[in-house]
């Protein structure tokens, strides 16, 4: 008896304890000892990299100023890097053995290389920005075509809509051609698979690689010289596609294949066809996917000059039809602006080439920004509206089941 | 179906069952699924077709230059193909220079690049890092060119004058008709050179490389790189231990890949060389030839026989990326990565 009776109480002080102890003794304990840090980074890294550093930069300014006749500016960055290097090993090997010298190095070096990149990426995109800023500030830059403008004229006549016109035309028919044929493809290769499908995979890798200028030059030699179309914004869009098909089926099969296999199983377990497993399943479930890979080609299309220079032909003037006639677009324009010895001309290929480079960049934004998400992964909106459908859906499930209720209920007396 | 189910389930008819065999799953497809796969296989038959278009187009217009020069296409440095006197020796020999001036400077680069993004960049910044290379290998090839074109070439200048002056007797590095000792020399003899395209075409292959490098460094299995550390490595020996052995194939394909897009590359090639029709050895001269450039300047010609001349120099430069390509997507299907092998 007294057992019975103490036993619920060991238990309930034993779950008071649990309660109790979970939460505070935790904190008390991390109090008596301090946390280890884990991280490999020291204080006298810091150290020697500063240092180092310093040291670099007065050996630098003293061979470069006063000791030694170099000049040059590259010549001076990379004495210094040099004596940089060689500063950081000496400190270094003061405290450290063998092996954490060459990690330490390596991981300079490693450190420099990709800074390296970076730092030619972010030059080559301001420095056209910084040049282009000369005819960009123009409002008749965007508004006119260069019909009555010559080479001499003033920045502040003509412009480039004719070669902003041609790109968005003919990115529009090469979109109108890749999108559906790209995406076809893709769900061809990594839904249907028949015997060719390894085959079709194997040329369309191999096409990535061709070469835009043998795209032109097939679109000029079939296109414009057989059947005899002339050279048009059409055939140079055409050449885009054949540029653009590739890196989209490509893209898109990638992102097709990283649909999980259950959702497909799922669907089919439902009793749907494969079609409407593809059409309701995959392809939803893919879509930011599939979104980013035609904007990222269409960015690549965009500024794809050596199959237009073969097709689209070249004017001055603004030309709507992309079908008749010659259409220049963005590229071509910036090519044959800076041809050009005179400094407004060359500084309206660089207000052409920084338009091109912002259209770029704000391509790839929004394709970074719609498809950050891997396949299944719901934006705020989405999972809402999804939320929203399920509410509606057990909504209706449960005003059927309640009819359902009342004749069982009935039943059972 | 139901007879051969009643005979698995009933006890006496197991000793002489045959052994378990796969049921044959028969499927028979709706019309809406035929008509689906028909448009679908189409489509993959579409694109195949489009490709071998261009590729059998290429070969039955460049026949009738081919035929007319024979075995001479390959060994005349000339390029007039009015008098029949064409051949790509030249503009082959230039091609493979700039590319491989291009592949030297973007390989390293691209190594650490990819080394930096996948082993030492921080979480938060890797993701970044990964989007900026991705932007790198979307700008436009006409921006690098005039990167090259109008900003580069007075940096590579003074480059090209210390290697010549420097590294002379290396024959590559050789500039003709120059004397490193006049301080009042010519300064033209370095500009628009094979180094300059190098350099602009290296800006291009380097994302293309890094990417792949990348995606192939970052599956080096988890297991392997705690089990160096666990045996004390810094990071650079797990780096050497584990990382560069896994990502070899990565490495080599990220390089072809990169090489087969050099060979290619059109417009900043144009926009920085002075074009020659002779073999060009020396990479720090001014004026270099390539495949590519050669198409862009000279499509112009208004007879057909010229176009046929192109359009064999096209060929070889399809047939030559093609090679490079193939080999290069082998390679990185073969590596552990199974990142393009069929999962």
């Amino acid at each position: 008896m007294t057992r019975e009776l103490i036993l619920p109480e060991n238990a309930a002080t034993s779950l008071v304890d649990e309660a109790e102890t979970v939460t505070p003794t935790v904190p008390s304990a991390s109090d008596e000892r301090p946390r280890r840090r884990i991280g490999t980074a020291r204080r006298g890294d810091a150290f020697a990299v500063s240092a180092a550093a310093a040291a670099a930069v007065g050996v630098g300014v003293l061979l470069f100023g006063y000791l030694t006749p170099f000049t040059g500016t590259l010549g001076f960055v990379v004495v210094t890097y040099l004596a940089f290097l060689g500063c950081y090993t000496l400190l270094v090997s003061l405290d450290d053995p063998g092996p954490a010298i060459r990690d330490r190095i390596a991981s300079v070096a490693v450190h420099s290389l990709g800074f390296l990149v970076l730092a030619a990426l972010i030059v080559v995109v301001v420095y056209t920005f910084i040049e282009g800023a000369g005819a960009l500030p123009h409002l008749n830059f965007l508004t006119e075509d260069m019909s009555v403008t010559g080479p001499l004229d003033p920045l502040s006549g003509g412009g480039i809509l004719h070669a902003a016109i041609g790109t968005l035309e003919q990115m529009a028919i090469s979109l109108a051609v890749t999108v559906p044929l790209g995406i076809v493809c893709a769900v061809y290769l990594s839904e249907v698979k028949g015997g060719l499908t390894r085959f079709v995979r194997t040329i369309v890798e191999a096409m990535t690689a061709l070469p835009s200028i043998v795209a032109g030059l097939f679109v000029f030699a079939a296109v414009v010289l057989v059947l005899d179309f002339g050279k048009s914004g059409f055939a140079a869009s055409l050449a885009i596609s054949v540029m653009m098909l590739p890196i989209i089926i490509r893209a898109a099969d990638v992102v097709l294949r990283l649909v999980p296999q259950t959702l497909r199983e799922a669907s089919l377990t439902l009793g749907a066809s494969q079609w409407r497993t593809v059409w309701h399943v995959v392809l939803p479930t893919a879509r930011s996917g599939l979104t980013t890979s035609v904007i990222l080609g269409a960015a690549r299309g965009v500024g794809e000059t050596s199959p237009v220079l073969l097709t689209a032909g070249f004017t001055k003037t603004l030309n709507i039809d992309p079908f008749s006639g010659p259409q220049v677009s963005l590229p071509l324009a910036t090519y044959e602006f800076t041809r050009s010895p005179e400094p407004s001309m060359v500084a309206r290929g660089f207000g052409t080439a920084a338009t091109l480079m912002a259209l770029v960049l704000i391509l790839f934004v929004v394709a970074r920004l719609i498809g950050g998400r891997g396949a299944g992964q719901l934006s705020p909106g989405q999972s809402r509206r999804r939320a929203r459908s399920s509410r509606r859906d057990h909504r209706r499930f449960t005003s059927r089941a309640a009819p359902m209720k009342r004749p069982e209920e009935t039943h059972v007396p | 179906m139901t007879t051969t189910l009643s005979e698995t389930t009933t006890p006496a008819g197991r000793e002489h069952d045959p052994p378990d065999r796969p049921r044959r799953l028969a499927h028979r497809a709706g019309p809406a699924d035929r008509v689906f796969r028909g448009v679908s296989r189409a489509g993959g038959l579409a694109v195949l077709l489009i490709m071998c278009l261009v590729g059998g187009f290429l070969l039955y217009r460049g026949w009738e230059a081919l035929h007319v020069a024979g075995w001479s296409f390959f060994t005349t440095e000339e390029w007039a193909p009015e008098g029949g006197d064409f051949g790509i020796a030249a503009v082959l020999t230039g091609t493979l220079l700039i590319a491989s001036v291009a592949i030297g400077i973007a390989v390293p680069l691209a190594i650490g690049t990819a080394l930096y993004i996948s082993e030492y960049a921080p979480g938060r910044l890797r993701r970044l890092l990964v989007n900026l290379v991705d932007l790198m290998a979307a700008v436009p090839s006409v921006v690098y060119g005039l990167w090259g074109a109008f900003l580069m070439e007075g940096s590579v200048l003074g480059v090209a004058r210390w290697m010549s002056t420097w590294l002379g007797w290396l024959p590559p590095f050789a500039v003709e008709g120059v004397d490193p000792n006049d301080p009042l020399a010519s300064e033209t003899v370095y500009t628009r050179s094979t180094l300059l395209a190098g350099l602009v075409v290296a800006m291009m292959v380097t994302p293309i490389a890094s990417s792949v490098m990348r995606e192939v460094f970052s599956q080096a299995p988890v297991g392997e790189r705690e089990g160096a550390y666990a045996l004390g490595a810094t990071r650079w020996g797990m780096i050497r231990a584990v990382v560069l052995p896994f990502g070899k194939g990565g490495m080599i394909g990220g390089t072809m890949l990169g090489l087969g897009r050099a060979l290619g590359e059109t417009i900043g090639v144009v926009m920085t060389i002075s074009l020659v029709y002779e073999i060009q050895p020396h990479i720090l001269q001014a004026g270099a030839s390539s495949i590519s450039a050669l198409i862009a300047n000279r499509y112009g010609d208004a007879s057909p026989f010229a176009v046929s001349a192109l359009m064999a120099a096209g060929l070889a430069l399809f047939v030559l990326t093609l090679i490079v390509n193939l080999i290069a997507s082998t390679i990185i299907a073969r590596s552990r990565s199974g990142a393009t092998g069929d999962a």
